[in-house]
């Protein structure tokens, strides 16, 4: 029979140890504070102010017009002016600008002709006419910043002609929901939710089993007759309570700070948070079992940390991903949970909903507490 | 199952621990009653530590059987372990909690609650003079300290058997004494213990020992009866060129041993020789020498008879 009072003891034992840890216990509250405003004002995939050099070879007032049209987008900043397009690209292989904008000489009668500009003209399949006004040279390693210049592409330049921009109409109308301010925040927050707890429970637990081993105390308890599954459990319970408040911490902060919406579901996403929570302990608890040292426990930790940080989906989207990759992030409950809070506070999912998740979720976890608890030998040999 | 009489705690036969090609303990066979303090003397490395593991169930013997209370061990460790304490070598309960706590733990964990629970707590500290530091962090207590605080913790569920492993390696002399007074009152309660060790004068405490080397029983008997039995006599030579005579005894025929011992060189004779001291007297080695007189045996000859070069 498994003990109910045995337990106890290992939580309030564990307990009491924790609260004399000063450094874990402000890693608790420090992590998921420092992690979330950083996140929050860095991570941002809206790309705004790249910094570009001009290299404006016409030098006429309309360059410079054109150059503040399309500084007047935000997307870029003008922060240097050259004299050749070789110049320009020595700029960008320095890093100190990430684009060129390359006006050349015949600059007015490009534009005279171009559609963009709409005067009136005819559109022309003339090679002569159909130029061009402008070029744009880019440092496309990044897709993000590429797809950024990609978008000043089709630029209007009709303002120009001092006339209204084209008031055409859409071919298709898109209405954007749960994040209609396309503000990047909102999706990163509820996911840094998923991050912080894979993070801090698997860190915390993978050294719990080999730290009693590594100080002695294992060859003790071991010889009582504290059963394997008893102790998995009664060392779990403490983070649980330390996930929810981390979980509380990021959600709370990040409504402030960055006004992100709770969602109606409180205690669907109360129960999926502790389900994560179980699950990223659990295999926490695998690893300490396989763990011969605290250093060990901490590279094991970082082994699974990183794949499952960034296949997620939480920076990179899932759907992006070759199908192989999205069968392996399938695999970790840090995926699962990506969906799963996104679900709960952007769009007011439930659990029913989002049932593969959960179930697979409780399954990862009844399966990692049977393989902990199975991996535990009261032997020593 | 329950083939052993009462008497009897520990029953053992044909024990072997082999790690890899190293068999630790090596064919041990024990018979250890209950009521008595039973000690296993050796040196470092000698698998005291490897015996003690396999008759608590901490390590499956390679060959052997082992009987302890009653019960086949490793078959009914869990069980069993309601019924043994044991303390480890080192100090192996939490240095981070105070010794209240740390007891409160350890009783728990063996499922004493409530009013027992504290009444037994109540009753450790008592006797193991440790109500004074109850709010005291285990790790920051002197050797002495956590040594009580370890036999306290490990007798809280009023084991039939307690094992020792180097119990006072780490403690001073007053604490060691101390502690074996402790040991005596628990035997009178009732309790078998078995304890490790490598130093003669605790060995010399015990009901009875058996001496092992290389994971093999050399002897065992009670004190006097392993005193009486070493097949040697000792004689004692005092004189002022001491480690001269020592060296020509060295290789003698019938000289177990030579070791000097402050002012004296203690020798060992062996028993074929009927009168030792007149032997030596006779001997050209001991020119020079002032005195040479037969002493009483002491337990160090026993382990010297019995294990390394003496042994024949």
């Amino acid at each position: 029979m498994i003990s109910i009072s045995r337990i106890l003891a290992i939580f309030f034992k564990e307990l009491a140890q924790l609260r004399r840890d000063r450094m874990t216990f402000g890693m608790v509250i420090m992590i998921p504070l420092i992690q979330l405003i950083l996140f929050g004002y860095a991570i941002n995939t809206n790309i705004r102010d790249i910094p570009v050099a001009v290299v404006d070879q016409s030098q006429t007032a309309l360059s410079s017009i054109l150059v503040d049209m399309v500084e007047a987008t935000t997307v870029v900043t003008v922060t240097e002016h050259l004299q050749s397009p070789e110049e320009a690209i020595e700029a960008i292989k320095a890093a100190r600008v990430r684009a060129a904008f390359i006006l050349p000489p015949d600059l007015s009668k490009r534009v005279a002709t171009s559609p963009a500009v709409g005067l009136g003209y005819p559109s022309s399949t003339d090679q002569e006419n159909s130029r061009p006004v402008a070029q744009w040279i880019v440092d496309a390693s990044d897709t993000m910043i590429a797809s950024g210049i990609l978008s000043l592409r089709n630029m209007p330049l009709s303002e120009l002609n001092r006339q209204p921009p084209n008031r055409t109409t859409a071919t298709f109308e898109v209405a954007l929901f749960y994040n209609p301010e396309q503000r990047t925040a909102v999706n990163i927050v509820p996911g840094l939710v998923g991050i912080i707890l894979t993070m801090t429970m698997i860190m915390f637990t993978s050294a719990a089993i080999v730290r009693e081993s590594e100080r002695g105390n294992m060859e003790m308890l071991i010889n009582t007759p504290v059963k394997p599954i008893e102790l998995m459990i009664g060392k779990i319970i403490p983070y649980i309570f330390i996930g929810l408040l981390q979980t509380v911490i990021i959600l709370g902060l990040g409504h402030i700070l960055f006004s992100v919406p709770f969602g109606s579901k409180s205690v669907d996403l109360f129960i999926g948070t502790l389900l994560f929570i179980g699950a990223s302990l659990s295999l926490g608890l695998v690893l300490s079992t396989i763990a011969k040292s605290q250093l060990q426990a901490t590279q094991m930790t970082v082994f699974v940390l990183l794949p499952s940080i960034l296949l997620s989906g939480f920076m990179f989207p899932y759907e992006g991903m070759p199908v192989i990759a999205q069968y392996i992030a399938e695999a970790f409950p840090a995926t699962h949970f990506m969906r799963m809070i996104r679900g709960f506070v952007l769009r007011d999912a439930g659990l029913i909903e989002l049932y593969r998740d959960v179930l697979w979720m409780c399954g990862f976890f009844v399966l990692g507490m049977i393989v902990a608890a199975l991996r535990f030998k009261k032997r020593l040999d | 199952m329950n083939t052993v009489s009462p008497e009897i705690a520990i029953e053992a036969k044909g024990l072997v621990k082999k790690f890899k090609d190293f068999r630790a303990v090596d064919g041990l066979d024990l018979t250890i009653e209950r009521g008595m303090i039973y000690g296993f003397l050796g040196p470092n490395g000698c698998g005291k530590t490897t015996a003690i593991r396999m008759l608590t169930g901490l390590l499956t013997p390679t060959e052997g059987s082992v009987e302890v209370l009653g019960m086949s061990v490793p078959k009914d460790a869990e069980a069993l372990k309601y019924k043994i304490g044991y303390m480890t070598q080192t100090f192996s309960l939490y240095g981070d909690l105070t010794v209240l706590e740390n007891l409160n733990f350890m009783s728990t964990i063996y499922g004493i609650t409530g009013k027992e629970q504290s009444d037994r707590i109540k009753e450790v500290m008592k006797r193991y003079d440790l109500a004074d530091l109850k709010d005291r962090f285990s790790g920051r207590m002197s050797g002495g300290q956590r040594q009580r605080l370890a036999l306290a913790a490990a007798v809280l569920h009023q084991p039939e058997l307690l094992f020792l492993d180097e119990p006072t390696s780490a403690v001073d002399p007053e604490s060691r004494r101390l502690f074996w007074e402790q040991l005596f009152d628990l035997v009178s309660d009732g309790t078998s213990i078995i304890v490790t060790t490598h130093f003669m004068d605790e060995a010399e405490r015990c009901h009875k020992l058996a001496i092992l080397e290389a994971g093999q029983k050399r002897a065992d008997g009670t004190p006097k009866e392993l005193m009486a039995s070493m097949g040697a006599n000792v004689v004692e030579i005092e004189g002022p060129n001491l480690r001269e005579i020592r060296r020509k005894l060295d290789g003698k025929e019938n000289i177990m041993a030579a070791a000097q011992i402050g002012a004296r060189l203690r020798v060992l004779v062996h028993d074929d020789v009927a009168d030792a001291e007149a032997y030596l007297k006779a001997a050209p080695e001991t020119d020079g020498a002032t005195l040479i007189e037969q002493v009483r045996p002491n337990l160090e000859d026993v382990f010297v008879t019995a294990t390394g070069k003496g042994r024949q």
